[in-house]
């Protein structure tokens, strides 16, 4: 039979204080990207504490209509399978021949099933479309719609574990990002295979990318090819860019 | 017997506050100094690295939108990224005419944003914590009140030719310490009340994270590029207020004036 469960003063107290303890210590050990001693980027570090302390970490952003859609440029890599552009990828060529049927986005890390997705696979779960604005950190802006799947529904999908800190998006063109479980369960972000209402383009990020609403274009990886879940940081050393970019 | 009342004084308070309700002041107090200075800084910082950001893409829009592929308000000629022109054959999204369009670069743009923007924003934090400190205790120790808030009997239109006659010949009246003219003190309030809270909303009204929490900011200022381009006025108007205070103080007598913001003199 279970004991019964009596909470006394004593017990309260103890274990009020226990877990105001338990705050304050992963307050303390909450994991943090690295400043490497430089002060620009123990600016970033600033703005992403300042942000996550005095905004709402699930408001929306503010989505569009259908008229609103606007001319997009396509930035950075543009075709990872044109081995004359920057970025390019045997194996994304491969892809890019047989149409992407052949494609599967792999999940790992700290996730119970870690597991490789096709493009039908991630249809099959429930989408988000969205008609919202990028803003690229050169100053520009553009409004698309995006289709595609909720981060965090594929997340709760492999099962991920409790000690999950960061979700690493690696793209064929080796591009490296990553963001929060914050971000990464912002309802907004979502695996897009879809914009304007037709596949994603190749210079968009064919056949799925990475669309984080909250923060500057970069954080928003194309090309997807693996998505890490780690309990720490990866880090790749300095790239003289904010990590954070919410700003 | 009497008590000298300075005995019991906080000493910090003291020199904070010192003679703040005296509108006759002769000298600038030490917080006003340290917040000018700081803010000085900060200020050639936001400018530097506005400068650079502005050179990566030197369109401005109004709305929500504005990219290389759609139309701009206007074009700056201040760096290569001026009209590069140097889009591939652009592709339409919809089978319809004036479909929004993308197009990929085939231009290596010149963009130094790594730094330019951290620094931006690091700059942007020491002046609204400044700017903060400076409003809170100018507001309290009776600063803006007695210094800065033109007196009744000093606004009107004899006292308005004057300063302005004055000023268009450049013959400026020294004076010491916080004792400011009706020009100076019109222009100091229109800065600390109107420029930099505009420019700082503007600032945060470019941020998607913000915007989220914030929406109504983007209604505020009629969309993400129109907060941009008015972020850029203001800069505008900012830098003129520094120039012309700058030549004011040289007017007026350099030396002088340099002394009375950084010493007590």
């Amino acid at each position: 039979m279970k004991k019964k469960h009596i909470i006394t003063r004593r017990t309260a107290i103890i274990s009020g204080l226990s877990t105001i303890g338990a705050v304050l210590l992963n307050g303390c050990t909450k994991p943090a990207p690295p400043t490497y001693g430089n002060i620009l980027r123990m600016g970033d570090l600033f703005t992403y504490e300042a942000q996550r302390a005095l905004l709402d970490k699930r408001a929306l952003s503010k989505e569009y209509n259908q008229g609103d859609i606007s001319s997009f440029p396509a930035t950075g890599s543009i075709n990872p399978a044109d081995s004359s552009k920057p970025g390019f990828n045997k194996d994304y060529e491969l892809l890019h021949k047989n149409l992407f049927s052949t494609y599967q986005l792999s999940i790992e890390g700290s996730v119970a099933r870690p597991g490789l997705y096709s493009i039908d696979a991630l249809q099959k779960f429930k989408s988000r479309t969205q008609i919202t604005r990028h803003t690229c950190e050169e100053g520009w802006t553009a409004i698309a719609e995006w289709t595609g799947v909720p981060l965090g529904l594929l997340l709760q999908h492999a099962g991920i574990m409790p000690n999950a800190r960061f979700v690493n998006f690696y793209g064929y063109d080796n591009y490296m990002e990553s963001i929060d479980m914050i971000d990464a369960f912002h309802p907004q972000t979502i695996l897009a295979y879809g914009m304007n209402g037709k596949n994603l383009p190749i210079q968009h990020g064919a056949p799925l990318r990475a669309r984080v609403e909250t923060q500057i274009g970069y954080k928003s990886v194309k090309y997807l090819k693996r998505i890490v879940i780690s309990d720490h940081f990866i880090d790749t050393g300095d790239s003289g860019w904010a990590w954070y970019v919410g700003i | 017997m009497s008590i000298d009342r300075s005995t019991f004084s906080i000493p910090f308070l003291n020199i904070m506050f010192n003679n703040a309700a005296n509108q006759f002041k002769t000298y600038h107090s030490t917080w006003v100094k340290v917040s000018h200075w700081v803010g000085t800084l900060a200020f050639i910082l936001l400018l530097f690295t506005g400068i650079e950001i502005l050179m990566v893409h030197p369109r401005l829009y109004w709305g929500n939108t504005g990219n290389d592929l759609t139309p701009a308000l206007f074009e700056l000629p201040i760096s290569r990224n001026f009209q590069h022109g140097g889009w591939e054959k652009s592709q339409s999204f919809f089978n319809q005419p004036n479909s929004p369009v993308s197009a990929s670069r085939t231009y290596d743009i010149f963009n130094q944003n790594g730094w330019g923007r951290s620094l931006h924003f690091l700059s942007a934090w020491v002046l609204v914590i400044i700017g903060i400190f400076y409003l809170v205790v100018a507001l309290f120790s009776g600063h803006i009140k007695n210094q800065l808030l033109p007196k009744l009997n000093e606004l009107t239109f004899a006292t308005f030719s004057k300063e302005i006659k004055e000023h268009l010949r450049l013959t400026i009246v020294y004076l010491k310490g916080p004792q400011y003219g009706l020009m100076q003190k019109i222009s100091y309030l229109m800065v600390i009340f109107f420029l930099l809270p505009t420019i700082a909303l503007t600032g945060i009204t470019m941020s998607p994270a913000v915007t989220a929490s914030h929406p109504y900011l983007l209604q505020l200022f009629f969309g993400a590029q129109s907060a941009r381009t008015i972020h850029f006025f203001a800069a505008v108007l900012l830098l003129l207020f520094v120039l012309i205070h700058v030549l004011m103080i040289v007017k007026s007598g350099f030396k002088k004036q340099m002394n009375g913001m950084l010493f007590n003199k």
